[in-house]
């Protein structure tokens, strides 16, 4: 039986979620050797401003490489939770971001509130790692991708010297998930 | 477990991968988005591969710059979008009057004007064919994944180093920028097409615009020893300009003649579930994923759905379509533009059955959720 998984990682321009998107189709298509595409949209800005990045994976050719129905929605703003999480399927589910997100939308879907800036910033001291926290999460709900293909694309992507802080942050999602599940 | 020759790439980054495996030596442009990962790639790699990267003040420099370095002898490209593809027109012209060699990549987004920068569209397709003024020969190619951007790029090079006419690569925002598996081929099966040089033919001193049997006159560089001119004004075979309508007529016609003599083997279509389809789909780019996609759940559903992907978009496919004239019921042409593709089609088809358009200008793609939609509804 053949599978096709659709992730759309939602928030503001500078929080990583393209790159975050770049290391969760490399661990599928390139360490698991599934096939997986990603793609984004953004506005004109630098940073600010909504940004969404989306991942698709499946063990045949992706004809489509956008979402169609969303099997697991990150949102790190109120504004992208609120704007995408209609497309979101049938028992499909959202994470999001426990501070930042007071009004939690309501469906045939599953919440989880994870706390993923404020883990990068208190735990790891840095806000930037929030990206790689939310893999963590990711990898323990969705399952599609092994734990063990995403540290390797983790490790190649992310810049020289912040290997250690990375892997750290995405242990920490993972455990973050655990704790609430 | 895949092979070291497997990545993770984008389009535009195939795209640079693409030419420097076509053997591209210059690169002159100027960033704009949705295309500026091209120079990015180019300005780090081409100085490695012995080749040059020229950032120009504006568009209308860089394919001059290009203009100058295929004469010299490079292979040459430039990359850009809708804005900078405008300015470029009239010396695209130019390199179609004086037959050089240079592929011209844009990667399109929603226009007109400065329209939406970082949004996808097909709406420079008309352009392509039609943007310069006057009877020109122009080929276009249009990729829908991020291995056929590797491919079709060097397909761009070897077409316009044959037949010295300059070929468009059109990318549009979702495949320059989507990523995707791409495993390289080996470089001993990348077929690479070297342009016709020779300074004496036949015996003779070289005319650079010579009429020859295939209609595609052999290049000499500058700096190899022959001398000689070259402008945009109607020429004779010397390369000078003439006002003799017969020498006149005769350029342009065999220009244009270069195109029909060599148009089956410029054009390339794939075709998939069309044996017995009953609703034919035409779609091209980023847009055909859409139909694939739309196409293979209508199988699911038992309905007879097809589709014919034109990969060369100039010369158009209209034979390869309009021998399905008769068998399909209706046709479906989803573009992200206001139909220029649709009416080809029913040039294509002699239009003998319905072309249903589905349109879309708002800077998103066509769900194949719509598409389906509309197939359903045609049965």
């Amino acid at each position: 039986m053949s599978f096709r998984y659709e992730i759309r990682l939602s928030g503001e321009g500078g929080q990583g979620l393209v790159l975050a998107g770049k290391i969760l189709a490399e661990a599928a298509a390139i360490y698991d050797d599934l096939n997986a595409t990603q793609s984004q949209s953004y506005g004109p800005e630098a940073r600010g401003g909504a940004s969404r990045s989306e991942v698709i994976i499946s063990d045949e050719d992706i004809d489509y490489p956008k979402a169609v129905d969303i099997d697991l929605l990150l949102a790190l703003t109120q504004e992208s939770v609120d704007k995408y999480y209609q497309d979101v399927k049938e028992d499909g589910v959202i994470v999001v971001d426990e501070d930042n997100i007071k009004q939690l939308p309501t469906g045939p879907f599953k919440v989880h509130k994870v706390p993923v800036i404020r883990l990068a910033r208190e735990n790891l001291g840095r806000a930037l790692v929030a990206n790689i926290v939310a893999l963590g999460v990711i990898a323990r709900i969705s399952k599609v991708v092994s734990e063990d293909a995403l540290k390797k694309a983790i490790e190649a992507r992310v810049p020289k010297g912040t290997e250690e802080l990375n892997l750290k942050a995405f242990e920490t999602g993972m455990k973050a998930y655990s704790e609430i599940e | 477990m895949a092979t070291s020759r497997t990545r993770i790439l984008s389009g535009n980054e195939a795209c640079a991968e693409g030419a420097l495996a076509a053997g591209v030596r210059f690169f002159g442009g100027y960033p704009i988005t949705p295309s500026s990962e091209i120079a990015e790639e180019l300005s780090r790699k081409l100085p490695r591969h012995g080749g040059i990267f020229i950032q120009m003040e504006d568009e209308i420099a860089s394919i001059g710059s290009v203009i100058g370095a295929s004469i010299a002898g490079s292979k040459a490209m430039t990359a850009t979008s809708g804005p900078g593809f405008s300015l470029m027109q009239e010396n695209i012209g130019y390199a179609c009057m004086a037959e050089i060699p240079c592929v011209i990549v844009n990667v399109m987004r929603g226009g007109p004007s400065t329209g939406l920068p970082t949004m996808p569209s097909q709406g420079d397709v008309m352009q392509a064919r039609w943007g310069t003024h006057g009877d020109h020969p122009i080929i276009a190619l249009a990729p829908f994944s991020v291995r056929e951007t590797f491919d079709l790029t060097i397909r761009a090079f070897n077409l316009t180093e044959a037949f010295r006419i300059p070929v468009v690569l059109l990318l549009d925002e979702i495949i320059g920028h989507v990523n995707e598996k791409l495993t390289f081929p080996d470089p001993e099966e990348i077929r690479v097409v070297e342009r016709k040089s020779g300074r004496k033919i036949n015996g003779q001193d070289y005319l650079p615009y010579r009429v020859t049997e295939s209609g595609v006159p052999p290049m000499v560089s500058f700096g190899e020893g022959a001398r000689y001119h070259i402008t945009g004004l109607a020429h004779d075979e010397t390369g000078f300009p003439t006002n003799d309508p017969e020498k006149i007529d005769q350029l342009l016609r065999r220009l244009n003649s270069k195109l029909d003599a060599h148009r089956d083997e410029i054009v390339e279509v794939e075709y998939s579930n069309m044996d017995d389809a009953e609703i034919g789909l035409v779609a091209y780019g980023s847009t055909a994923r859409s139909a694939r996609y739309a196409v293979r759940s209508a199988r699911e559903k038992g309905i007879a759905a097809g589709l014919i992907r034109p990969r060369t978009l100039w010369p158009f496919a209209d034979r390869e379509i309009g021998a399905y004239a008769d068998q399909v019921k209706a046709w479906i042409v989803p573009e992200m533009n206001l139909g220029q593709i649709a009416t080809q089609v029913e040039c294509a088809s002699r239009f003998s059955r319905p072309v249903h358009r589905i349109n879309r200008v708002d800077g998103n793609p066509i769900n194949p959720v719509d598409i389906l939609k509309k197939i359903e509804d045609l049965v």
